[in-house]
């Protein structure tokens, strides 16, 4: 069913994600894979790349460059639509809420099309959740050393073992209704200005 | 001054009988959200004014401004609900209810967020080949700027030299329409003579230096970075090739607006009195320092002020020359969407080719996007029609070359312009 022979088109400023996007692609069977992370002379690019496909990511403001290939013009070869028409409002949205667009040569059939967008949509997604997950994890691990760095402080000025110290931090952070990294940031930024 | 909370209600009250059927009474609103797109650019300004000097709370509205990144983004996302409006280019909601280019999806105008604005900076090279040097930019008189520039290109492409890329924004700007109609007017063919290409605005500067681009047609304070950067002079302004044009609008579905009249004549009233704020030359720096916020424009305050104050530097290191209504938030009536300047962007459409349509259709969809009642119906007489005295309170007006727009005959208006596309089926074929 996959039409191996489509020449696809990924722009996106975020190379990882647009390596985890060809991968996707050539695991289903897309032979003819263009990336670019940069859109530096976009239109001409293009132009000389001649994509069946362009996938886009919408953090991306060379959108709109790409929108002139809509016109009637004499700079590019072919004109380029958008693949979804008006029932396909789900599709657009999904893409949308994935972050990214994608645009079609006039003429080609969507369902050629359904399945790259389809594998686009969830590899962006998955990229998303990566991504998220990566920031917690960093999050996490920046929290736990203002933890730590805050405990060492309360059993040096306060002369208490480690347990207590954080039985401490714990304790104040409840009566405050506040999170433990925020008494744990305060203790560290008093013991700096207080020397 | 800061704004009252039963204005609204006291100016519906006093010019009830003048617009009795229409009004839309204030309701009571307690915080209704409205999340709405915006691109950074200075005329955003009356958008994040309502927001900032709590002209939205007063009218019951919180508004949650998200930045972004495309015109076709801003499109998008009003089309699929995610923003109840948005900051749009004022063609653009013709174009959507057109479906050009993409999904058919009606939107309407019920605001315009300002007049004028845009410039066109064109690289010192070429600059140098247009009458009247650093200071002394004809600036008041497109034709004479626009034929000199045509000369500068003929030259160019007989020495051989690749025809200049120009840059605006976007395919439905009035960016593109004023440009091309700048170029036409000079005795060139923006099809043939010129390559246009879109850069998006924050990209323009960097475009002009790359080389990629020999002039850019964009809003401020991208024009004015261009000059301060050394890279190219400003030859012609907008408010000076069609006077008191609407740049940006407040766009949203058609379907959202007949849903939600209370949230739009308040968001409307919100943005009225935004937009008089705005005016006031007293706020120009405070609003200078806002739009410059790193969540907003994130531009040096110096620079927006500069279009606030009306005064442009047009050449590197020259001293800054008034220009009259550069742009202008509030004043001759700008807020109110007037019809006759849809029916003019719909035979730009029409002139190059951006749709093959019926024109009568096209002139619908105009019609249709374009509306003055929804104004109307939230400010009553306290709203402003263009003023008396510019020339579109007469119904009419025309661009600096004085050919008459007549909003009843818009086809008669095109057959006087000779330099227009060629019919799609004379379209060179690959």
């Amino acid at each position: 069913m996959v039409d191996t022979h489509l020449t696809i088109l990924v722009i996106d400023e975020n190379p990882v994600r647009s390596a985890i996007l060809e991968d996707g692609l050539r695991e289903a069977g897309y032979e003819n894979i263009v990336r670019l992370d940069t859109t530096q002379e976009l239109l001409r690019r293009v132009f000389a790349i001649d994509p069946d496909v362009i996938l886009i990511d919408l953090a991306n403001p060379s959108r709109d460059v790409l929108e002139q290939m809509f016109q009637v013009s004499r700079t590019v070869k072919r004109p380029v639509a958008m693949f979804v028409d008006q029932s396909d409002t789900a599709m657009i949205e999904a893409s949308v809420d994935a972050g990214v667009s994608a645009y079609i040569v006039d003429g080609l059939r969507k369902e050629r099309v359904k399945p790259i967008l389809d594998m686009t949509v969830s590899r962006f997604n998955a990229f998303d959740r990566l991504a998220r997950e990566l920031e917690q994890a960093r999050t996490e691990l920046a929290e736990r050393k203002v933890i730590e760095r805050a405990k060492g402080i309360l059993m040096k000025t306060r002369g208490i073992p480690e347990e207590e110290a954080y039985a401490l931090l714990r304790k104040t952070a409840m009566n405050e209704k506040k999170k433990l990294v925020e008494i744990a940031q305060s203790v560290v930024t008093a013991a700096s200005l207080l020397g | 001054m800061g704004p009252k909370g039963d204005e609204g209600v006291q100016e519906s009250e006093d010019h009830a009988s003048a617009a009795a059927a229409a009004l839309v009474a204030p309701a009571t609103l307690s915080g209704t959200l409205l999340r709405i797109g915006f691109i950074p650019l200075v005329d955003c300004a009356p958008l994040i004014v309502a927001h900032e000097k709590g002209f939205a709370a007063a009218e019951g509205l919180r508004l949650d401004l998200v930045r972004e990144t495309s015109w076709a983004n801003i499109r998008d996302r009003v089309a699929l609900g995610h923003f109840d409006a948005a900051h749009m280019l004022a063609p653009m909601t013709i174009a959507a209810t057109l479906g050009l280019g993409h999904l058919k999806a009606p939107m309407v105008t019920p605001f315009v967020l300002n007049l004028g604005g845009n410039a066109i900076a064109i690289t010192t090279a070429l600059a140098d080949a247009i009458p009247g040097g650093p200071g002394e930019r004809p600036l008041h008189d497109p034709l004479a700027a626009a034929r000199a520039f045509a000369q500068a290109v003929r030259t160019r492409a007989k020495a051989g030299a690749a025809a200049p890329a120009l840059a605006m924004v976007y395919p439905f700007s009035g960016q593109n329409y004023e440009l091309r109609y700048w170029l036409a007017a000079g005795g060139l063919d923006p099809d043939r003579d010129v390559r246009m290409v879109v850069v998006p605005p924050p990209f323009m500067v960097d475009a002009m230096k790359t080389g990629q681009v020999d002039g850019i047609c964009v809003g401020a304070p991208w024009p004015s970075l261009a000059v301060d950067t050394g890279l190219g002079a400003i030859v012609g302004v907008k408010s000076e090739i069609w006077p008191y044009a609407p740049e940006k609008v407040v766009g949203m579905r058609e379907a959202w607006a007949e849903r939600h009249p209370s949230e739009l004549a308040a968001l409307i009233r919100a943005l009225d009195r935004a937009a008089a704020w705005c005016d006031d030359r007293d706020n120009a720096a405070e609003l200078a320092e806002m739009l410059g916020r790193a969540h907003y424009l994130d531009v040096a305050a110096d620079v927006i002020a500069r279009s606030l104050t009306h005064a442009l530097v047009t050449d590197t290191g020259a001293p800054a020359v008034p220009v009259p209504d550069y742009i202008l938030f509030h004043g001759h009536g700008a807020n109110r969407p007037e019809t006759a300047d849809a029916l003019w962007f719909a035979s730009q459409m029409l002139r190059w080719g951006q749709v093959t349509d019926d024109p009568e259709a096209v002139f619908a969809a105009a019609r249709r996007s374009v509306r003055p009642d929804l104004y109307d119906a939230a400010l009553g007489r306290g709203g402003t029609a263009r003023a008396a005295g510019s020339v579109a309170a007469k119904g009419g007006f025309a661009l600096f070359d004085g050919i008459p727009f007549d909003p009843a005959d818009p086809l008669g208006y095109l057959a006087r312009h000779a330099v227009r596309a060629a019919a799609p089926g004379a379209e060179p074929a690959d």
